[in-house]
């Protein structure tokens, strides 16, 4: 009976927010005036304040589009930075309204944690970094080392299972934040650090001297990597998937911030319906959304293309290839189905 | 309901039902039956939102999830432990870890506190001001520092993995952490542990044959040294007997780090340092209170019935002394166990940290806050209840 009672008023302190807020996210975002959306602490090139204090990254801008979308203003969307361990609560209890933060997509996550996923803006998978001076060129030769790695995330399962299908040993050294984490490998108390590969790049920025580090080529895991909402709530879950697809949309009828204007009288249907320039289209407000919506987003916050660029791509300090988040027509994964 | 209850409480008076109302008994009983009665309101209403939002929230609840694969590695374990453990599993690691901090904690704060707090009674004035110092510096800083302090002092201080200081006994120092050379026991091992419990026990009776004996004849026995006798002694004629079955793994340098021996990693090191030297500052003044509270007279009149210096600290100050000191030491035990849980900070796998993991993995908030809570009051309330114990056993027993 104890239990029963500790776990009833945690439960309660937890989920007294979600019963309000599960409903109908859209008219609680509406509301509020603006879209709530957890981020991480600091991933340069997914989500992390710039020297003016700026949210920077393809995270934070895949938040913006929903600001965009619903309120024709990026600036309407606000970040709440969450530890790994704290993310799920955070969405659980309504605490944020979408969880946008390198959250892996896997089947538990979207079962047994009352979450929905389904669009992947950045498809990742984990690897190893190591100091150059250790003279390691492959991961099958880590036997014996001591792996930093954050706790409570995919990588950490990861790790286990490639160390233990390898035959090799390691011996875990488990951080609660990722900066606690590189920090503790940068000062020596582990020979390699382990993480999405994007994340090597962008922690390889931050460290003393970035060129003693090298990536080591295996990549271990699938990362999809993806926005999370709470299960129960279609339609917020509808915007917040077609959101992705219409940047991606965008980016495959080369529709850019720049030139979404003129766009507007192109004589391509399927531009004119994206942007809503089409005779007595319905396509947004069947959303819940104006049918500018998908105007808004690409003319603010950018198509796809444009925004992997400015974050991790060529013109961010991280310059990550577009590999497997290329569009489908140039060899990558990134697909949309048709808005129509 | 407070009626009937007032009837059969007080069948003698027979008064009027105004009077009832004035009657401060039946008020007293009318407002804790009412309270009582709002509080199993308020649970059961709280149980009932819980449960009805984990179910349309789509989370799964319940406990089952303990018996599923973990999936992960700890880093320090006192038991056999693998990725493919269960989740229950992975929580004994972790209460382990957590005593085992606490424990050893306790042992080394209790051993640094006694001798702080008499260093401020000293009549030297250097040893009195440094155990002052100590104690005003450590018990106003949070826990928290103290354990960044050393973790990052360990850290940073030490030297790297491959440039290893060399201590006695084939151990080394890195900031990997203390490796020590391991143990290893060959057969009838158990023959020397059997010594030992035969020692102990062997112990145990004499010492209450010698009280019995000095309390009839007033002749004292040498209880400590026969009984070290016994204890250490039975021991090592056994160890001797059954040919010395022990050798030793030595740590030796690897491809990364030291391998073989025991590692005390800097987690362990950093959070039993802080949490022990924390707690001290704090036992040290209760130690302190505790001599000072007993009056001068005491010792003024053991002197004059001609009890000798040393026995007198011994058997009149002491002991009225541990009356005063035992009940606040035993909420700095609670604390220092408590305060472990700061382990997070600095990634030593307590209950706290792998119920962190645990939560993250599987997503079920409510129950691990349940257990962390659960674990923390268990080990809190046997801490308690050992403690008094100990107290009424040292209390002062009139003849």
């Amino acid at each position: 009976m104890k239990k029963m009672i500790l776990s009833a008023a945690i439960g309660a302190a937890a989920l007294g927010l979600a019963s309000a807020a599960s409903a109908a996210t859209l008219d609680d975002v509406k509301a509020k005036g603006s879209v709530t959306c957890g981020v991480s602490a600091g991933i340069p090139g997914f989500s992390n304040p710039d020297d003016k204090g700026e949210w920077t990254g393809i995270d934070v801008d895949y938040c913006r589009g929903i600001a965009a979308a619903i309120f024709g203003d990026p600036s309407k969307a606000k970040f709440v930075p969450l530890s790994s361990k704290d993310r799920f609560p955070a969405l659980q209890s309504g605490e944020v309204d979408v969880l946008t933060r390198n959250t892996t997509w896997t089947i538990s996550r979207d079962t047994s944690l009352g979450f929905n996923f389904r669009t992947v803006n950045y498809y990742d998978g984990q690897g190893f970094i190591v100091k150059k001076g250790l003279n390691v060129k492959s991961a099958l030769e880590l036997s014996g080392a001591a792996v930093c790695v954050q706790t409570g995330t995919t990588t950490e399962l990861n790790l286990a299972d490639y160390f233990k299908t390898n035959n090799l040993q390691y011996n875990p050294v488990v951080f609660e934040k990722e900066a606690d984490a590189t920090t503790a490998y940068d000062a020596g108390r582990c020979d390699v650090y382990t993480t999405d590969q994007s994340g090597l790049y962008a922690i390889r920025l931050k460290m003393k001297n970035p060129d003693e580090n090298i990536v080591l080529p295996e990549v271990i895991s699938k990362e999809p990597l993806g926005p999370a909402v709470r299960q129960g709530d279609d339609k917020w879950f509808d915007i917040v998937t077609w959101v992705h697809y219409a940047m991606v949309n965008a980016e495959e009828l080369g529709v850019t911030s720049k030139n979404v204007d003129e766009m507007k009288n192109s004589p391509n249907p399927d531009i004119k319906r994206m942007l809503g320039a089409e005779e007595g289209t319905k396509i947004g407000t069947d959303l819940g959304l104006s049918n500018e919506w998908a105007y808004n987003i690409i003319k603010q916050v950018g198509n796809y293309g444009e925004v992997f660029d400015r974050t991790v791509g060529p013109g961010s300090p991280l310059k990550i290839e577009r590999g497997l988040n290329a569009l489908w027509t140039k060899g990558g994964l990134q697909y949309a189905p048709p808005i129509r | 309901m407070a009626g009937m209850a007032l009837n059969s409480d007080t069948p003698t008076t027979s008064k009027k039902a105004s009077s009832l109302i004035n009657d401060p008994k039946a008020r007293g009983i009318f407002y804790q039956v009412l309270t009582l009665a709002l509080l199993v309101l308020f649970v059961w209403t709280v149980t009932q939102n819980t449960i009805h939002n984990l179910q349309k929230a789509n989370i799964a609840s319940g406990f089952g999830f303990l018996n599923g694969r973990a999936g992960f590695d700890i880093g320090q374990s006192m038991i056999a432990y693998n990725s493919d453990s269960t989740y229950g599993r992975a929580l004994i690691v972790g209460i382990l870890n957590t005593l085992q901090v606490a424990v050893i904690g306790i042992i080394t704060a209790s051993i640094l506190g006694f001798l702080i707090g008499i260093a401020r009674l000293s009549r030297n004035w250097l040893i009195a001001k440094l155990a002052e110092i100590y104690v005003e510096v450590f018990r106003n800083i949070p826990p928290l520092l103290v354990i960044f302090f050393w973790y990052k002092g360990v850290i940073s201080a030490l030297p790297q993995a491959r440039e290893s200081l060399e201590l006695p006994f084939s151990s080394y120092l890195n900031n990997r952490g203390l490796f020590l050379p391991k143990p290893v026991f060959g057969d009838g091992i158990s023959l020397v542990l059997l010594a030992l419990a035969v020692g102990i026990i062997a112990t145990v009776i004499m010492a209450r044959w010698a009280k019995r004996r000095q309390m009839r004849t007033g002749q004292p026995f040498h209880t400590v040294l026969v009984g070290l006798a016994l204890i250490l002694g039975l021991p090592i004629l056994a160890f001797l007997a059954i040919g010395a079955p022990l050798s030793f793994d030595y740590p030796v340098a690897g491809r990364f780090n030291l391998t073989g021996g025991t590692v005390v990693a800097p987690e362990f090191m950093s959070l039993y340092l802080a949490l022990s030297f924390y707690t001290a500052a704090f036992i040290a003044e209760i130690v302190r209170a505790g001599i000072r509270a007993v009056p001068k007279g005491q010792t003024e009149a053991a002197n004059a019935l001609g009890v000798r210096g040393a026995d007198v600290t011994r058997l009149i100050v002491l002991p009225q002394a541990l009356r005063i000191i035992i009940p606040p030491l035993t909420s700095q035990y609670l604390n220092l166990t408590k305060n472990s849980s700061l382990a997070v900070a600095v990634g030593f796998a307590d209950v706290m940290a792998v119920g962190g993991t645990m939560l993250n993995q599987t997503g079920q908030a409510v129950e691990i806050v349940a257990i962390w809570v659960v674990i923390y009051l268990s080990i809190s309330v046997t801490t308690a209840v050992f403690m008094n114990w100990f107290n009424a056993r040292m209390a002062l027993v009139e003849r």
